[in-house]
């Protein structure tokens, strides 16, 4: 496995401060730190993962969101994920899903290399910022039944 | 993903609700016009209520229009349009010196700059539809009957390869939705096994006939991938590549989809 590998700490430079990808280590099968060193919003994971223009989860995934009646039906339902998973594994799960199953179609959130032909508009851009990942992870974690 | 107007999602809903079970047994084919409502799939079947027979008229018309410098029709030439059965059901393919293959729209185009002498038509102008729709109209319920001609070969295995490459910032390849996932729900949209039968179509997101390039480009917008340039040599090869799949299975274009 892949598992262990320290990811992107070269970019942990002062230079890219500014960049919206942090730099992470990966252990066993989760990122046990925080993306930011801050912890996540819970409300506003619930926002970014009912949004299908924004997280998209809901696309694939059915979860605990009633008022989102189209949810797809191709991925586990959400409800429980936070007392099925760590939110070490929870944040990897959701930085780069491939970590997990090689022939995911769940996308790496947070993975801006290895990919093709990434249309010009989101070129070099992850999926969703750290800020946004640590919501999503504090968000998926209360979902515990 | 930009699978989600209002009106889709409406009609959507009208999907899930009376859609019969979709399960399927591994390798069977199925349109994607089973997919869809009663309803529309009715608006499909009645030649008035089906607004891609708009176009089908429209290219009636124009295939008895003298044009170009040539000042000759498609008739002049052809005879009647219903010479043309049969001819969609083969393309894309091969055709007089052209070095690679072209779609039945390119071909049309062909016959406009080299047998009318008239400028080719833009990519979906409502012209290059006409005529698609009413040439591909003449193959109704034929089955799709891609030329045994060895020299697809080389851009069927292309589009092949292309279907089943992840691309795009969602990192998703064709086949993991449209074979891996044929028949399960993306939010509301019944994910079909794409195949090209009811080409061009009417589409009510888009108020419009489209193509079949036009679908594909949509799909890969919604994998956010950089679509091909229409008339790509990527978009012909995986028309081939799904009229490779679509072996047998019968025409019903101008199809409706929600
Ligand atoms: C394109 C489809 C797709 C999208 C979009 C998607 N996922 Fe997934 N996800 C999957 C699939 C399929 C699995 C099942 C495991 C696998 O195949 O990798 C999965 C697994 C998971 C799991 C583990 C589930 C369990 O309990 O076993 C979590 C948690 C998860 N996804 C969260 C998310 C979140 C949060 C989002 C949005 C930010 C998201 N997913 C977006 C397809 C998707
Ligand atoms: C001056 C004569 C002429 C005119 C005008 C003309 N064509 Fe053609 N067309 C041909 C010839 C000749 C071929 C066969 C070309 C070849 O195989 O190289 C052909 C081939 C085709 C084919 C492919 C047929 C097949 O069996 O593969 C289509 C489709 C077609 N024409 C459509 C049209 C349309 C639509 C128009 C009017 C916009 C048109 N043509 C106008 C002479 C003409
Ligand atoms: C995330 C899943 C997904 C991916 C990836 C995807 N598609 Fe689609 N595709 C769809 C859905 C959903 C529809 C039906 C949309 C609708 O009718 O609203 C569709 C429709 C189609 C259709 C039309 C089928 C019909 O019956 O009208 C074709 C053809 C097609 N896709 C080909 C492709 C090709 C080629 C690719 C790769 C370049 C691709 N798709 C990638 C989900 C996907």
């Amino acid at each position: 496995m892949l598992l262990g590998a320290i990811v992107a700490a070269l970019l942990a430079t002062p230079a890219l401060a500014a960049d919206p990808r942090r730099p992470y280590v990966v252990n066993g099968d989760e990122i046990k730190a925080s993306l930011t060193g801050r912890a996540g919003d819970p409300a506003r994971g619930r926002a970014i993962v009912a949004n299908r223009q924004v997280g998209l989860c809901l696309l694939c995934h059915t979860g605990p969101i009633p008022e989102e009646r189209f949810q797809g039906d191709l991925a586990p339902d959400l409800g429980g994920a936070g007392g099925r998973w760590t939110e070490g594994q929870l944040r990897l799960r959701v930085v780069d899903a491939e970590r997990f199953n090689p022939t995911t179609i769940m996308p790496p959130y947070f993975r801006t290399e290895k990919l093709a032909r990434v249309a010009k508009a989101f070129a070099d851009k992850p999926i969703l910022s750290a800020e946004q990942i640590e919501d999503v992870v504090a968000y998926l974690a209360t979902l515990k039944d | 993903m930009s699978l989600g107007s209002a009106g889709h999602v409406l009609l959507g809903l009208l999907v899930s609700l009376t859609a019969p079970a979709l399960a399927q047994a591994p390798g069977e084919r199925r349109s994607g016009y089973h997919d869809m409502s009663p309803s529309l799939q009715a608006m499909q079947d009645d030649e008035i209520a089906n607004p891609g027979m708009l176009w089908v008229l429209d290219g009636e018309a124009m295939w008895n229009r003298k044009q170009g410098a040539a000042a000759k029709s498609c008739a002049d030439c052809h005879g009647a349009v219903s010479t043309m059965a049969g001819v969609a059901a083969r393309y894309p393919a091969f055709s007089g010196a052209n070095p690679r293959p072209v779609d039945l729209a390119q071909r049309i185009n062909l016959c406009r700059t080299d047998n009318q002498k008239a400028d080719a038509y833009p990519y979906e102008s409502k012209e290059l539809l006409s005529l698609t729709a009413v040439v591909t109209r003449q193959s109704k319920d034929l089955p799709i009957a891609p030329p045994a001609d060895p020299r697809l070969a080389p851009f069927v295995a292309a589009g092949a390869d292309l279907f089943t490459q992840r691309q795009g910032q969602l990192n998703l390849s064709c086949a993991q939705c449209h074979e891996d996932n044929a028949g399960r729900k993306l939010a509301a949209a019944t994910i079909p096994q794409a195949h090209p039968i009811g080409y061009p179509i009417y589409r009510l997101e888009w108020q419009s006939l489209g193509s079949l390039q036009r679908r594909l480009r949509n799909c890969l917008i919604g994998m956010r991938a950089e679509p091909y340039a229409y008339g790509a040599d990527e978009y012909v090869a995986l028309e081939l590549y799904l009229a490779s799949r679509a072996r047998g299975m019968p025409i019903e274009a101008p199809g409706v989809r929600p």
